[in-house]
């Protein structure tokens, strides 16, 4: 069991306060999911050519300046940071490839989370309300957001089993479920040249994700692809640069509840977690059906 | 009429007030409010009781409800109903997945649509949707009544047994074992009750019949390995 919840802002005036709607739906679903937990944040985008990355270090006293300065000086680009807790967030002038493989070489002690120019992906090991306040996730600001509570099933308590898991620029993906054929899509996937880091069954899925939107997938059809390839249970919530998606496998036996109001769309395993949104008593409320796509997409910055 | 404000007590309090009735009735007439889609509220009653609950509600509303009148202004999660005995569940809104599952007796009305698997495994209950029911309704049906006022999903009444399943829309398949059945008199009179009671305006002969042709039921050598 997880739980999955996602907040995609339609009014833009919120987006200043998507960290403190967010927060509390998060926390609500510690029940279904309390050793670890995460979030993905899509806000403050760095312009085209610039990269933006969540790097972490177990260590909290790690000197991410003495880093950011050693790349800036190597990478010959302005290199900036913001530090939160145990990650920091890199703003590189460099583009994604360049930048990641700077920091897989020359600092391989540092984990990288996600990459894109929007996108921060923060999540630890422990209680969603610790995690939250560790990360100051009241604080933060942006269009849409997705996160998740884990109680793992598939592979072990650690923070690379944890979610949301992000495999291409700007993509995440939270899954509530499990997966039966991560394996062959594992093996199928490194044929193509995409190599997942982890054991995990919903880093494969991430990973099938993106291949698929390499290949020229819109992100819809990507999912219409993988409502064909991906076998097992799952309820996916999935950000991308300007869109949200949310599907449920052809059985459903895992929960979603999807509410809408002019100001947002949010998501959740259970009705618990929307509670707390403003106006959720007049939002439309209803229940994903099973195999079909909801998405929705922003207008281009 | 006593009320009680969920964001004031626990559902376990609630649900213990309601059960301390069964053994000596003091208060029949209940509402409670604040329930933020809580899970398990009015289970286990098994009293004479009029339960009026205020909100949305999370899983296994009025679990094993025995007597009772349980009504939910909102909508309701998983399983609700499940393993109902007698007493009446009226939901307002929408039900999610196996709404009264394993039901043994009562009614549960939905006015709006239910998920999937409406009436899993129901042993002789009565439910009656005002709107669709998701897919695999009835899956291994047992007894009772399943009354679909809109349209039913994929594999209605898979590996059904003795219950009965009307429809007015469209059924998009049929599960294994389930057919069409003709309707006849007394099945029209039955219909007939079974809408009144929940309260639904709609003409029995716009209904359908489906039940079980009962060629599961034994095993079949030929299929053997």
């Amino acid at each position: 069991m997880c739980g999955i919840v996602g907040l995609y802002l339609k009014n833009r005036s919120l987006e200043s306060q998507i960290g403190s709607l967010f927060s509390p739906m998060l926390e609500a679903m510690t029940g279904r999911g309390p050793d670890s937990a995460g979030f993905a944040v899509y806000g403050d985008q760095v312009p085209d050519g610039s990269t933006k990355l969540t790097l972490r270090h177990h260590d909290l006293a790690y000197d991410w300046d003495a880093l950011a300065h050693r790349a800036q000086t190597q990478l010959a680009v302005p290199v900036e940071f913001v530090r939160n807790h145990h990650a920091a967030v890199f703003k590189i002038a460099a583009d994604a490839q360049t930048s990641s493989a700077y920091f897989s070489t020359h600092a391989p002690e540092v984990v990288l989370l996600s990459a894109g120019q929007s996108i921060e992906i923060l999540k630890a090991v422990g209680l969603p309300a610790e995690i939250s306040s560790d990360f100051n996730l009241t604080s933060m600001k942006g269009s849409h957001i997705i996160g998740h509570t884990r109680m793992a099933t598939e592979s072990a308590v650690t923070l690379e089993g944890s979610h949301p898991f992000s495999t291409g620029q700007d993509l995440c993906l939270v899954h509530n479920g499990s997966f039966s054929n991560h394996n062959r899509l594992r093996t199928e996937l490194a044929y193509h040249g995409y190599h997942m880091k982890t054991e995990n069954d919903t880093e494969v899925a991430a990973g099938y994700l993106t291949w698929r939107m390499d290949q020229g997938d819109t992100l819809d059809e990507s999912l219409q692809h993988a409502l064909k390839d991906l076998d097992g249970f799952y309820t996916l919530a999935i950000g991308t640069h300007d869109g949200f998606a949310v599907i449920r496998d052809p059985i459903a036996c895992k929960p979603a509840v999807l509410a809408e109001t002019d100001d947002y769309v949010a998501m959740a395993s259970e009705y618990q977690a929307l509670t707390s949104l403003p106006n959720i008593d007049q939002a439309r409320i209803w229940e994903p059906e099973p195999a079909t796509i909801y998405s929705w997409q922003r207008d281009s910055h | 009429m006593q009320s009680i404000n969920l964001a004031e007590h626990t559902v376990r309090e609630l649900n213990q007030l309601l059960h301390d009735q069964s053994k000596d009735l003091v208060e029949d007439q209940w509402e409670v409010s604040e329930t933020s889609g809580q899970h398990n509220i009015a289970c286990g009653l098994n009293q004479k009781l009029n339960v009026g609950i205020k909100g949305h509600v999370g899983y296994f509303c009025a679990g094993m409800n025995q007597h009772a009148h349980v009504t939910v202004h909102g909508n309701a999660g998983q399983g609700v109903a499940e393993n109902m005995m007698s007493g009446t569940v009226h939901i307002k809104g929408d039900a999610s997945s196996a709404a009264g599952a394993t039901s043994h007796g009562g009614l549960l009305v939905v006015d709006g649509n239910t998920g999937a698997r409406c009436g899993i495994s129901m042993k002789g209950s009565e439910i009656v949707v005002k709107g669709n029911v998701g897919h695999m309704s009835c899956f291994m049906a047992q007894a009772g009544t399943l009354v679909v006022c809109g349209d039913a999903g994929e594999a209605l009444g898979d590996s059904l047994y003795e219950t009965v399943i009307f429809v007015k829309g469209k059924v998009q398949s049929l599960g294994a074992d389930c057919v069409e059945k003709p309707v006849s008199g007394k099945h029209l009179k039955q219909l007939k009750k079974l809408l009144d009671r929940a309260g639904a305006e709609e003409d029995p002969t716009h209904f359908k019949r489906y039940g079980s042709s009962r060629q599961l039921y034994n095993f079949k050598v030929d299929n053997a390995y």
